[in-house]
């Protein structure tokens, strides 16, 4: 908040323009997480959670990560809150008992929920002290790029800009491809327990 | 601002003038029509017949399968989009890579298609 007083003082209207984003964006987030915890209706709940999960994937773009933006959006607001809803439907034979929702153990709750902050705090804080996020986030992840694909020679690839997109990639399979084949392995063992589990009825 | 933010602006304005727009119809409509609610009135219209029980029912399970394997093939798209990306310079090494990961995962729709799942009942 400091920071947006002394840019407007300063006259850098960009950035004032882009800070007040940022704030919009993350009061509207906490809002309705707070609303995720404190409304009666479980599946009002998971329509807030909508909005929060939102709220983090414009934080992504704040932060450059297109990529993670548009998973954010693509897999946990367009499948995992589905699932989230039809699991809501199944385990809840009515949903109109409000009660259920709010529970006495709100004091163990927020025990909880304030060690993982905690944890999560520090780990973030120890992990991007220094980091600095550039002018401009595109232009720094740099990618290779072959200038000619028919010519297989180190010395013709040159690095320019590109999409964080491409680097995920070439993390991917440079680095983690065992692990990339072992999601493949995971997604599998998740779909086989979910049909056995369904086909006993 | 950042040209890369710059350009994140249009998709900014773009969601404020809808959100704007679904708030400015139904505030209007709201404002502008009588409200006189009756019990007969608010009850939910079910083809003219009054509808019976709770209007939240147990959903069946085979609806989860679906949902999950949604999921499934969400996460997986997602990990086609890096790989897409940069096609040329991975090769016929990605290619196999990407074969293989995509293999496993059609295995389970085919586990799902042969015990009867994806009948939609």
């Amino acid at each position: 908040m400091i920071s947006l007083i002394a840019q407007i003082t300063t006259g850098d209207d960009l950035l004032v323009a882009q800070n007040i984003f940022w704030w919009f964006f993350a009061l509207v987030t906490v809002l309705a997480g707070i609303k995720v915890v404190t409304t009666d209706n479980i599946v009002h709940a998971a329509l807030y959670l909508v909005i929060v999960l939102a709220g983090v994937a414009v934080q992504f773009v704040f932060l450059g990560s297109e990529f993670a933006a548009v998973t954010q959006v693509l897999v946990y607001i367009g499948a995992i809150v589905v699932l989230l809803l039809f699991g809501i439907m199944l385990t809840r034979g009515s949903l109109g008992d409000d009660q259920l929702v709010d529970t006495e153990r709100r004091g163990m709750g927020a025990l909880v929920a304030l060690l993982l902050f905690g944890l999560m705090a520090f780990s973030l804080v120890d992990g991007f002290e220094d980091v600095v996020l550039p002018e401009d986030t595109r232009n720094l992840i740099e990618v290779e790029v072959p200038i000619d694909t028919d010519i297989d020679d180190d010395e013709f690839i040159r690095t320019q800009r590109g999409s964080d997109t491409a680097a995920i990639g070439d993390t991917i399979f440079e680095s983690y491809i065992v692990p990339f084949e072992a999601v493949s392995v995971l997604l599998l063992a998740a779909l086989i327990g979910a049909v056995v589990i369904a086909r006993k009825e | 601002m950042s040209d890369f933010l710059r350009s994140y602006l249009t998709v900014a304005i773009f969601g404020g003038v809808a959100v704007a727009l679904v708030g400015v119809l139904l505030g209007l409509g709201s404002f502008l029509r009588p409200s006189r609610p009756t019990a007969t009135k608010t009850m939910a219209y079910e083809s003219g017949v009054d509808p019976v029980g709770d209007m939240w029912s147990q959903s069946n399970i085979r609806y989860y399968v679906f949902a999950l394997m949604f999921v499934l093939f969400d996460v997986e798209a997602v990990f086609i989009f890096p790989w897409a990306m940069r096609l040329e310079t991975y090769g016929y090494f990605g290619l196999v890579e990407m074969a293989i990961f995509i293999f496993i995962l059609v295995l389970g729709l085919a586990y799902a298609w042969r015990k009867g799942m994806l009948k939609w009942v």
